[in-house]
């Protein structure tokens, strides 16, 4: 069954098998990245660019090596989003890259629905490399990946994605992802950083860590930033740290051999303590890493080859 | 002074015959004809003869209703001329049948100086096709602390007072506009949402917006401030006026104010009883409005509040923006809908859906607000303004952004199909529009 859509834009809305598809690749990728055997030439003769209106240094990355290990030709762009009128920035950015024929383009963006705009305007198919508190699919697929690659499975495991869950992306893809493939989903965070009518998405809410990590298989932190303490929506990072940053105390609350996971970069001490972000025995994040060249590879191979039929 | 400048003007009689005579102001709706003489109706019923000279309209049996009187509308002028000017909108007014409009202060530079309201009502005058009615600004440059001079604004023909689409968000600046504008027998109006929830908002807070990853402004933002402003309304014996109101629970609270015998009144937009938050579905940002589109619930109690008379008027809230203002990432765009031009015609689909009587529709758009605003007009009564619309309420068109009169184009309710079209529009006595 090819995949349907020409872009990459959410998780949301994306069917069961397509995900399977998706994570298959990527669990393909993943062995032939540690055997050294990738195709090189998949994307030869593709324009890649990764067009970045935040900074973000390991996802802009981890999309550059995810093409060059395909073939593709890779263009890193930087847009400044302090200039005035974003808005036209954006929009001429678009006519810009149609005219330079780009056939995939990697959009991060401040503002949540930027790359749907983006993909109404430009001719390339559009990954949504992150939208503002919107999505980030690709954290998503990567995540799924690495529980699946541990637990051997996403169905029926229970998942706690704790913290700042109003600000997340990565907490709204993983929802939609682990949700569709029949996993259970807990979110664990204050009051104050919980979306409203977040159990309408169908997770369980909880704003203690003891019932929210109680049997969980997975233990998935978020980064807190440090605006939001700023903004009044907590107190101070001692205070958040004593009640719902990660350390060895609370991760007993979980499943004995429950993994420990962080989208990065890690605010330690504040959401999560050393100790327990560096236990080989608990902590999956190095691997997470190492899933997302995989999980992009993925991505940017079954978006391809619609590029490749349509051409 | 202005109605001797537009109304005495010598021009031959207009006979209108073959209409439906809709008079929501007296309830009038019956087969006939209508006479003006001078800009004002002379006469109607159904059968006046023909007065010698007099130019002959056949309506075709379309209805005949006084012109709309529209409580709301911004019209990009002074200041904002390439999103609307007051031409601009005067003829997008027309093609909508609204005769009279009020306009909003928060322009650039705002309304808050007599000689700014004068400019105003001079502007409109020289559309010849509508009469405009600035508010003057509650506050000093519409900034929410002093207030202005109600007094010195009231006497250069300011309308009432009002700080547009900002909310006056001190407690203590709201009591004392409320009391004084009492000396001049005039009321304020409320853009009523708490500003310190709405700051950043771009959506109803709640699932939709949860699932979109926009800033939500939570319902209760709107209930809180009109919760406020009828306390304060109840201390000074002022007249509160709320603008576009939108949630179940705001409604519940005017409801009972109004039981209560206060002074408070209120209107909503065509948006608030047509759509909900769905609309903006796939970040349209032509659906992004102030105050944010509701849910389904919210929708259904501004239809009920209509038909039980909560709502005194229904107003288009026109909000011009253009292509640079909405082509932006959803919580960066500006939030505002176009409504002149289809103001008549999303009411008529509260008709055709049986929620109103065609007078009852009416009368929201021009009897009620014109009592309302203490002016003439929103009648067919003799003597009255020839400010009429002739519309047929069944005839279908679609809207569409790019192809309305004016210049803002950007309706909320593109691609709806409508029905209820204008086929001709008269102020005082000369047609202005005519399809």
């Amino acid at each position: 069954m090819p995949y349907p859509h020409r872009h990459l834009l959410a998780i949301e809305g994306l069917e069961p098998p397509y995900i399977a598809e998706l994570l298959d690749l990527a669990d393909h990728y993943a062995l032939a990245n540690r055997r050294g055997t990738t195709q090189r030439d998949l994307l030869k003769g593709r324009t890649l660019i990764n067009l970045f209106f935040e900074d973000s240094t390991r996802t802009r990355t981890s999309f550059e090596l995810a093409g060059k290990r395909l073939g593709a030709d890779i263009v890193n762009m930087s847009v400044s989003t302090s200039s005035v009128n974003k808005g036209e920035t954006l929009l001429d950015t678009a006519a810009t890259l149609n005219a330079m024929r780009t056939d995939l383009l990697v959009v991060r963006h401040g503002q949540s629905g930027a790359p749907a705009l983006l993909a109404q305007k430009v001719d390339a198919a559009v990954i949504n490399a992150g939208d503002g508190t919107h999505e980030h699919p690709t954290q998503a697929l990567l995540d799924a990946l690495t529980i699946r690659r541990r637990k051997g499975r996403l169905e029926g495991l229970t998942v706690a994605i704790c913290g700042d869950v109003l600000h997340s992306r990565v907490a709204r893809s993983n929802i939609h992802l682990l949700l569709t493939m029949n996993a259970r989903v807990r979110i664990v965070g204050p009051p104050t950083l919980i979306p409203a009518e977040a159990a309408r998405l169908g997770v369980e809410v909880h704003h203690e860590m003891r019932t929210g990590l109680e049997g969980a298989d997975v233990v998935m932190m978020l980064r807190l930033q440090k605006e939001r303490m700023t903004g009044g929506l907590v107190p101070s990072a001692r205070e958040f740290f004593r009640f719902y940053g990660l350390d060895a105390q609370k991760l007993a609350w979980a499943k004995p051999d429950a993994i420990v996971m962080h989208p990065g970069p890690m605010n330690r001490g504040v959401e999560i303590d050393s100790a327990v972000a560096d236990d080989p025995a608990r902590s999956v994040i190095g691997e997470q890493v190492e899933m997302g060249v995989a999980a992009r590879m993925a991505v940017l191979d079954l978006l391809s080859r619609n590029l490749r039929r349509n051409a | 002074m202005t109605r001797e400048r537009v109304y005495n003007r010598r021009m031959g009689d207009l006979l209108i015959t073959d209409v439906r005579l809709l008079d929501p102001a007296t309830g009038l709706d019956a087969p006939g004809e209508l006479l003006v003489r001078d800009g004002l109706i002379l006469d109607h019923g159904a059968s006046l003869g023909r007065p010698d000279g007099a130019t002959v309209v056949a309506g075709g049996g379309a209805c005949l209703a006084p012109g709309l009187v529209d409580l709301r509308a911004a019209l990009g002028e002074p200041g904002a001329e390439h999103r609307e000017t007051i031409a601009s909108a005067a003829q997008a007014a027309a093609a909508g049948g609204i005769t009279t409009l009020c306009a909003l202060p928060d322009t650039d530079p705002p309304l808050d100086d007599p000689a700014l309201i004068q400019f105003v009502i001079r502007r409109g005058e020289a559309t010849g096709c509508v009469t405009i009615l600035p508010y003057g600004a509650a506050t000093a440059g519409c900034a929410g602390k002093e207030m202005s001079e109600f007094g010195l604004l009231r006497e250069a023909g300011a309308i009432a007072f009002t700080d547009g689409a900002r909310a006056i968000g001190s407690a203590r600046t709201m009591r004392l506009a409320l009391s004084y504008a009492r000396a001049f027998g005039s009321f304020v109006v409320q853009h009523p949402e708490e500003p310190s929830l709405a700051a950043g908002g771009a959506a109803t807070e709640g699932e939709r917006a949860t699932r979109m990853g926009l800033p939500g402004i939570p319902r209760a933002a709107e209930a809180m401030m009109i919760a406020r402003d009828i306390a304060l309304a109840r201390i000074t014996k002022g007249h509160v006026h709320f603008a576009h109101v939108s949630t179940a629970e705001a409604l519940d609270l005017i409801r009972a104010a109004k039981a209560e015998g206060l002074k408070v009144t209120c209107d909503t937009a065509p948006p608030y009883f047509d759509l909900n938050e769905t609309a903006i579905g796939e970040y349209r940002t032509y659906a992004k409005l102030s105050p944010p589109l509701r849910d389904e619930a919210d929708r259904l109690a501004v239809i009920a509040a209509l038909k039980d008379g909560t709502i005194d008027a229904i107003a288009s809230d026109h909000q011009p923006r253009d292509a640079d203002d909405k082509r932006l990432p959803f919580a960066q765009a500006e939030a505002g809908g176009a409504g002149l031009a289809t103001l008549l015609g999303v009411t008529l689909a509260r008709v055709h859906g049986g929620d109103l009587t065609l007078l009852a529709g009416l009368d929201l758009l021009s009897a009620k607000p014109a009592k309302l605003l203490g002016i003439e007009g929103g009648t067919l009564r003799k003597g009255a303004p020839a400010d009429l619309v002739l519309f047929h309420p069944e005839r279908g068109w679609r809207v569409e952004a790019g192809r309305l009169p004016g210049k803002a184009q950007n309706t909320p309710f593109d691609g709806r199909a409508l029905e209820g079209k204008v086929l001709g529009t008269w102020k005082a006595g000369r047609q202005v529009f005519a399809a």
